[in-house]
């Protein structure tokens, strides 16, 4: 273990790296999630269609395969990023199909009673959605999400891929120059397992509190 | 369909928005699309000899061995991932306590970490530790270890879903406990969660392209190499994405399809709003994310 021990500081910061590149993902992922889960529940044609597309596009190409085009592709036309801010990116597009997916189920188990009620009270499409849909629709679907961000947290270290030092790159450099890949690996498994477990636990805590009574 | 989540018809003025929204929404679209198209023309990147190199026989062949190594290594990785799986399900079920408990650690560690972490670990620490495979094991390994976890909470969740009397009325005809599990309540428990099963294969199927970072030949490394060879990177590269897709969608939809059928067959129907059974349909998302 003292491998892990005299290394404690390079960990720590690839740690951080994952940490901030997850954090920074979901916010994005979020946000393009709600949007792209709008457009498809919505009443506009050309936006149902593009909603759909992005999620079947996205959702069958492996988010290796979009981090290579991103990075080692895109600069052919112009579009460079450093690896932190490509990982951002290709993360939140990838991660957001699967939260629009996730939005769109929770919008389908809101009761159909809430929207008539609202369109009586004559809320326009954006208030039915924004005002009284998706708050219903976000709480009932806390735990997926959750196992979204779960699997964010291990998604992120696809970004090894390009080069980014996060906790997995940090890990395969520490064991490749001191040749002791099982302590380190463990270690690094053991960090991951100690993000993704509380993870787990506060959101079986949250998902109680916001649990819609029925 | 929730055709739109306005249910009701539209009036004449909610028709006349939805139309306007339609033709400015199909504006902007088409204005991306021209800014995206004008970029890649800008940077001499719509060069018809840049993309005529990827019908060139021999780049077609090279990516198409490249998409053989992929298949060969998720099909590979599926038969260990049901294996695994299987035996972890059955001994988390089990009546033995040290072996339930085995059986769930191994689910629950497996589970918790990246896969790629996993694929390094067996691709460049073990042929240090003495063990010595080609390189194309040392994937089928990480993919079979990890998606072999997945499938064991599946794999639980079917066998948990099947009434108690199925099991009971097999021991009472007389069969024993294997021959119940094996004869009775593991082919029905499959056949409920084939949705999730074939789910499982488009994951395993994306996985594979973790092998690029061990340098495996699979089709995404293979585009690489080509690219960088005739300098057409971003041409190959986006052919290699079609191709992930070409074979990922047809899965997807079966797998959709299973699901539905199986919703019409074990009550609920899918489009039944406010029904418990579109969480689940949330629950497989989460699942295929990872």
């Amino acid at each position: 273990m003292d491998v892990v021990l005299d290394n404690l500081d390079r960990i720590a910061g690839g740690l951080g790296v994952t940490v901030t590149l997850t954090l920074a993902s979901w916010v994005g992922a979020f946000a393009i999630g709600v949007v792209v889960a709008s457009f498809r529940v919505g009443p506009i044609p050309p936006l149902r269609v593009l909603g759909a597309s992005y999620v079947e596009v996205v959702r069958n190409c492996p988010l290796t395969v979009l981090f290579v085009v991103f990075f080692f592709g895109f600069p052919s036309i112009g579009i460079t990023q450093p690896p932190f801010t490509s990982a951002v990116i290709v993360l939140s597009v990838y991660t957001g199909a699967f939260v629009a997916e996730t939005v769109r189920a929770g919008v389908n188990t809101v009761a159909r009673g809430q929207v008539e009620a609202a369109r009586s009270l004559g809320l326009g499409f954006t208030q039915v959605l924004g005002l009284v849909v998706l708050p219903q629709a976000l709480r009932s679907v806390v735990g997926p999400l959750g196992s979204l961000f779960s699997a964010l947290i291990r998604n992120s270290s696809v970004a090894y891929t390009i080069g980014l030092v996060e906790l997995t790159l940090t890990a395969n450099q520490i064991a490749l120059e001191t040749a002791q890949f099982v302590p380190v690996f463990t270690g690094v498994a053991l960090a991951y397992l100690a993000l993704t477990l509380p993870t787990g636990l506060a959101l079986g805590v949250i998902e109680r509190r916001v649990a819609i009574r029925r | 369909m929730t055709a739109a989540l306005v249910g009701d018809e539209l009036g004449p003025r909610g028709r006349r928005r939805v139309l306007a929204g339609s033709v400015a929404a199909g504006v902007v679209i088409s204005g991306l699309v021209a800014i995206g198209l004008r970029r890649f023309a800008a940077r001499g990147q719509l060069d018809p000899e840049l993309w005529s190199i990827l019908a060139d026989p021999g780049v077609v062949r090279f990516l198409l061995g490249g998409l053989a190594n992929t298949l060969k290594a998720a099909g590979a990785g599926m038969v260990g991932a049901v294996a695994v799986g299987t035996v972890m399900a059955l001994g988390r079920l089990s009546r033995h306590r040290l072996v339930g408990w085995l059986a769930g650690g191994y689910v629950e560690f497996f589970r918790g970490f990246p896969l790629l972490l996993l694929i390094l670990f067996s691709a460049l620490g073990l042929p240090r530790l003495g063990v010595d495979l080609p390189l194309f094991w040392y994937l089928v390994l990480g993919l079979a270890v990890y998606n072999g976890a997945v499938l064991a909470e599946i794999f639980r969740a079917g066998i948990l879903s099947l009434d108690r009397g199925q099991r009971e009325a097999a021991l009472a005809v007389g069969l024993g406990p294997g021959q119940a599990m094996r004869l009775v309540v593991l082919p029905q428990a499959v056949r409920r969660m084939l949705p999730a099963i074939v789910g499982q294969l488009v994951v395993l199927l994306k996985d594979t392209s973790l092998g690029y970072a061990v340098l495996y030949e699979e089709l995404l490394r293979r585009a690489q190499i080509t690219g960088a060879f005739d300098g057409n990177l971003l041409q190959v590269l986006l052919a290699a994405a079609a191709a992930y897709i070409a074979v990922n969608l047809p899965l997807s939809r079966v797998a959709r399809r299973l699901e539905v059928r199986q919703r019409g067959r074990y009550g609920g129907s899918v489009e039944v709003r406010g029904a418990p059974e579109d969480l689940v349909a949330v629950q497989d998302e989460a699942a295929a994310a990872g």
